[in-house]
């Protein structure tokens, strides 16, 4: 039974998350850090009769209480997106946010498990990693970003337009990114149902977009919190599975560092790119090997190749911000 | 068809509450019902990839959210500030309650009817009572939900005696929902309350009667219990459908209902204390409920707790009650 930190843990997602952990048996120790509100959330949490102990940890000061002796630290922390805002105009507040926190897993638990949710994933993924390469602890078996809700969502959004498909038992792969066109769902390798062309077209355009759908919904509300914390919770419950109860054979799709990673070089070598989203086996050490991306149809192909080009683009916004941050890193 | 309603889905129980009963398998249609932001909750949940269907419905929406409704689970209303009491809520709550019981009768007159909002001592009754003016009130089918009381004591037990498991423990509490009415029977459980001084048997009863405010003072303004409340609305709504849906037996759970329910059993209790509702341990059937369990032989300690409760109870009853009857 391990440590496991929320940092984020009173926002939207972070509570209903929180809650969703403490009802873990893998989870003994489980530490909610925000800037405001994470005493109230704890002593709330703490009531609950499972067997974790709750502790809160309000401002920066705290942190490194929080973060001590930590296994796996979770990061829905941060703003979220208002009606016609896209997950990388969060950049400018949340990559700030991302990166404090990195440096102070960097400082008070840089052999934990580090679970991206704050947005844009694709960016700050990078972000975190530099942050832990500047302080000499990355390990690229150990960052993930948190891509669950992209495969929550493709099951759920198959089942809407075919029944027969089980939504729950049924997992489906979903490559590349975090955001709108770097989210790729490979529904070619659904073989329970078949497809219309202008119904993959549908499937994903609505998986891609999805999150811009609850957006929409909400009106200004908010952002999806209740559906990424129940994603954010499977994924981190699967990670503990594979690390802590030794469960082998556990495959989640997840943003990962490429390199570094055991059977990531053919997906390195196709797309050129540094990080990307593909299934992973779960293990001990967080990554335990890396999937190859599966047979593309002509079409995925094509929504891959426009998710490499996009990708691009969030991977280097995402370095340079560490890289030509404040603290200028010398130039070998 | 197991169509479940939640009152109050937008709010600070609601939200997480219908989180945790989208990922039952018993539930086909989850109706989310507020005055405002519920489409976009329901937004959320809906992809989920689990079994349920979910709608939003704002308030004009009332009467379509709980068509055909088979339970309602109501958090709806405000929660406590710090220096309230749950009966400083009535005030607001009381008028929410009547209008959503209103709106039961009208939809759905033979659902299951799971209050949580406070306060619930006398938020019940109110129920109750609208139910029964239009004919269609079941003793069976309307619960306050108190398990928040029970999960309290079992973590609260566990936590000073480190033997105890707080997940496999469950503490009978008895009486009502709020301070002095909340009567947790730690007598019943072996090896507890031998070990604990009388000052640590105090301090152990009075955090499990005052919990809730424990909450609201750490919250510091910021509201009262809601991820803890959530978990355990959705633990007794959760039992209730293994037992109802599934047809799950020998369920049991700690809640507060209308004596008749089970008038064999309570009827002398009943006449004695002068209390129509009272929270016991409830054994769930098909139809709701089966079974009141009378009150165990309690320790003399706890029969001062149950000798405070009773006038304080009459009181809050009789104030939802007259809420509605104006009697």
């Amino acid at each position: 039974m391990v440590k496991v930190v929320v940092c984020g843990a009173a926002g939207g997602i972070g509570q209903p998350l929180s809650l969703l952990l403490k009802q873990s048996d893998l989870i003994s120790h489980l530490a909610l850090y925000d800037i405001v509100n994470a005493a109230g959330v704890a002593a709330d949490l703490s009531h609950i009769n499972t067997a974790s102990k709750v502790t809160g940890h309000v401002g920066k000061d705290s942190l490194a209480d929080a973060l001590q002796g930590a296994h796996t630290v979770v990061i829905p922390a941060g703003v979220p997106r208002k009606p016609g805002m896209t997950r990388d105009d969060l950049f400018k507040v949340n990559a700030g946010i991302v990166r404090d926190l990195a440096q102070a897993c960097a400082q008070y638990c840089p052999r934990a498990f580090i679970l991206v949710i704050s947005n844009p994933v694709n960016s700050t993924v990078p972000i975190v990693c530099e942050v832990f390469k500047k302080a000499g602890v990355f390990d690229a078996r150990k960052v993930f970003g948190v891509t669950t809700l992209d495969v929550v969502r493709s099951s759920t959004f198959v089942n809407h337009i075919k029944p027969q498909f089980e939504p729950h038992a049924n997992r489906i792969t979903v490559v590349g990114g975090h955001s709108g066109a770097t989210i790729v769902p490979v529904l070619s390798q659904i073989k329970q149902v078949s497809f219309t062309p202008e119904e993959i077209k549908a499937l994903t355009h609505r998986i891609q977009f999805g999150g811009d759908e609850v957006v929409k919904a909400k009106d200004g509300a908010g952002s999806a919190t209740l559906s990424m914390a129940y994603a954010g919770a499977r994924f981190t419950t699967s990670l503990l599975e594979a690390s802590v109860r030794g469960k082998r054979g556990l495959v989640e799709s997840t943003y990962i560092h490429l390199n570094g990673n055991p059977g990531a070089e053919w997906n390195a070598r196709t797309t050129g790119l540094e990080y990307f989203a593909q299934d992973v086996e779960l293990g001990p050490e967080g990554v335990a090997n890396v999937l190859a991306l599966p047979d593309l149809s002509a079409e995925e192909q094509g929504l891959v190749k426009i998710a490499v080009g996009e990708l691009k683009g969030n991977i280097t916004k995402g370095i340079d911000f560490v890289v030509q941050g404040a603290i200028p890193v010398a130039k070998l | 068809m197991v169509k479940v309603v939640v009152c109050g889905a937008a709010g600070g129980i609601g939200q997480p509450l219908s989180l945790l009963l989208k990922q039952s398998d018993l539930i086909t249609d989850l109706a989310l019902f507020d005055v405002v932001n519920a489409p976009g909750v329901a937004a959320d949940l809906s992809h989920i990839n689990t079994k349920s269907r979910v709608t939003g419905h704002g308030k004009d929406d009332m009467d379509a959210a709980l068509k055909g409704a088979h339970t309602v689970v109501i958090p709806a209303g405000v929660p406590r500030k710090p220096g309230m009491t749950r009966d400083d809520l009535f005030k607001i709550n009381a008028g929410i309650i009547r209008d959503l019981a209103e709106g039961v009768a009208k939809n759905c007159p033979g659902a299951y009817v799971l209050v949580i909002s406070n306060p619930v001592n006398s938020t019940v009754p109110i129920v109750a009572e609208v139910l029964k003016k239009h004919g269609v009130f079941n003793p069976k089918k309307v619960f306050g939900i108190s398990t928040l009381d029970v999960v309290r004591s079992s973590r609260f037990v566990s936590e000073v005696n480190s033997t105890v498991d707080p997940k496999a423990t469950r503490v009978t509490v008895v009486g009502g929902h709020s301070g002095v009415t909340i009567v947790p029977l730690l007598s019943q459980i072996p090896g507890v309350v031998d070990g604990l001084s009388k000052e640590q048997l105090d301090a152990l009863v009075y955090r499990i009667q005052y919990g809730g405010d424990e909450v609201v003072k750490a919250k510091d303004g910021a509201g009262s219990a809601t991820l803890s409340m959530a978990y355990a609305g959705a633990r007794f709504t959760l039992t209730l459908l293994e037992a109802v849906v599934a047809g799950k037996t020998g369920l049991v759970e700690s809640s507060y209902v209308n004596l008749d329910a089970d008038v064999e059993s309570t009827a002398a209790f009943k006449a004695k204390h002068g209390v129509d509702y009272f929270a016991l341990d409830v054994e769930f059937g098909k139809d709701g409920v089966k079974h009141i369990l009378p009150l165990p032989n309690v320790s003399a300690y706890e029969q001062t707790l149950l000798d405070a409760a009773y006038p304080e109870l009459k009181t809050n009853i009789a104030k939802g009650v007259s809420f509605i009857t104006g009697a």
